[in-house]
């Protein structure tokens, strides 16, 4: 029960509080990049939920069966952006042969995902903030989660923004960054809010 | 042993295992792609414009694979590139049939009137967000010309208050069609002469109230035509092109005058 009660906090508190693109400032790129529209925004949300699971369960068990019985653990960045790199083409390559319909939603947010910070971030921080290997793996979905809520918010803030009649100096880039400012503000409000509820549990 | 030969010896290790998991990948999971469908999308142009009716180039060349498409539907291509595909598919390429963009809707100042006076941002997209926009017939054009703002050739303009096509400099990509938010442009063939002015899904009485050049769904053209080209579906007159051989019946029939016979005139030829 108790296990349960962490995995949930780290799944809301990954989500919510943690928020990769919105507290963390990881991922803007395509944050910035790919939330022009709602069904893009949505897609790329889950490609990289998926790639964040997959870089995950590849990059633990090296983490701790290979760096750490070497006490090789300077060569985590490196090595995790090699491994994160090579599985994103292996996903490729297995989803336009299995699934060509899911290839054609994904397949061109993959290549972008590669080296995206985001995954990488979550990856190493899984590992610095000590988690199990459940825990890692919660940690990741909560992320992807997170960055995919942040991706669908700000593609509709975007379409709104279209909409308006914005001063000519605001125009552009400028109205999207301060559009993007404001919604990690009002995330910020989430700060807290897991260790109130559950009583100090957080890990 | 020290341990910079370890971690040269652990990096080297796992970007061999990656790279011998890539290509075993590669091999397991190989696409055969269709040699038909790579030299399609080369003779196709490349501009992604959309107005075959598909995503993209690619989409198009994909569905000229799989059969059942007709190869002459590439606008900017146009009759070189449908010949170029039917080469390759091995059939015979139809005359590439040029299209022009028509308004369907004849609801000028006068004819027709506001309910509501509109203050907002001045587009059509924004306008048609508050209830529909503040026309009388809440089918009908606009005004505001987010066609005309869309279009690349400078071919529409706004007159008497709705979007008017100059046929002679239209390129038929279809932008406007894709970006009025009453959908009332389509594309229709060029060489096209009797067509419908209007969008008006409204029965007679609320529809004549709107507009004075509205359809009214009386069916006067329907019993008039001789080819049985017309058919009123969903309170408007919806001719079958493919029946239709321009007698102009229905024309002198129409009672409010929505039925129409046009000449779009040609693209002046250019020497590219």
């Amino acid at each position: 029960m108790d296990m349960f009660k962490t995995l949930i906090v780290i799944l809301l508190s990954s989500v919510l509080v943690d928020n990769y693109v919105l507290s963390r400032f990881l991922g803007i790129c395509p944050f910035l990049g790919v939330s022009k529209k709602l069904d893009q925004a949505t897609g790329m949300g889950i490609a990289v939920t998926a790639v964040m699971l997959i870089a995950t369960a590849a990059t633990w068990p090296i983490q701790y069966f290979v760096l750490n019985t070497l006490h090789l653990e300077f060569l985590q960045n490196i090595l995790f952006i090699l491994i994160i790199a090579a599985l994103v083409q292996m996903l490729e390559l297995l989803l336009r042969k299995v699934s060509p319909a899911l290839h054609k939603g994904l397949g061109v947010y993959l290549p972008l995902i590669t080296t995206n910070c985001a995954v990488l971030g979550v990856t190493i921080n899984n590992i610095t903030d000590g988690y199990s290997f459940i825990e890692s793996m919660v940690s990741s979905l909560g992320c992807g989660l997170g960055f995919l809520l942040a991706m669908v918010l700000f593609s509709g803030l975007r379409s709104r923004i279209d909409e308006s009649n914005i001063p000519a100096p605001f125009r552009g880039l400028a109205v999207t960054l301060i559009a993007a400012s404001f919604i990690s503000l009002a995330f910020m409000g989430f700060g807290g809010i897991v260790d109130n509820i559950f009583g100090g549990a957080a890990v | 042993m020290s341990s910079v030969w370890i971690a040269v010896a652990v990096v080297l290790g796992i970007a061999l295992v990656a790279g011998v998991l890539l290509l075993v990948f590669s091999h397991l999971f190989a696409v055969a792609e269709n040699p038909q469908k790579k030299a399609i999308r080369e003779c196709l142009p490349g501009i992604n414009c959309g107005a075959c009716g598909y995503k993209g180039c690619d989409d198009y060349a994909d569905a000229l694979t799989q059969g059942g498409v007709k190869p002459n539907l590439c606008v900017p291509g146009a009759q070189s590139v449908a010949d170029r595909i039917g080469g390759i598919l091995g059939v015979e390429a139809e005359p590439f049939k040029d299209v022009v963009a028509f308004v369907a809707c004849n609801g000028h100042c006068e004819a027709t009137f506001r309910t509501a006076e509109y203050d907002g941002i001045p587009t059509c997209r924004a306008a048609s967000m508050v209830y529909g926009g503040a026309n009388a017939c809440r089918f009908g054009c606009l005004g505001f010309g987010d066609c005309a703002a869309a279009c690349p050739s400078d071919a529409i303009c706004m007159t008497d208050g709705i979007a008017r096509v100059d046929t002679s400099r239209c390129l038929g990509c279809g932008l406007c069609a894709q970006t009025c938010p009453k959908r009332i442009i389509t594309m229709v063939a060029q060489e096209t002469k009797t067509v419908v002015m209007c969008s008006n899904k409204q029965k007679g009485g609320p529809a004549a109230k709107a507009c004075k050049n509205a359809c009214i769904a009386c069916r006067k053209c329907e019993k008039a035509c001789p080819h049985g080209a017309i058919t009123v579906k969903d309170n408007l007159a919806t001719i079958d092109y493919d029946k239709c051989t321009d007698c102009g019946t229905c024309v002198a029939e129409c009672p409010t005058g929505c039925l129409k016979s046009v000449f779009f005139p040609n693209l002046p030829e250019t020497d590219n």
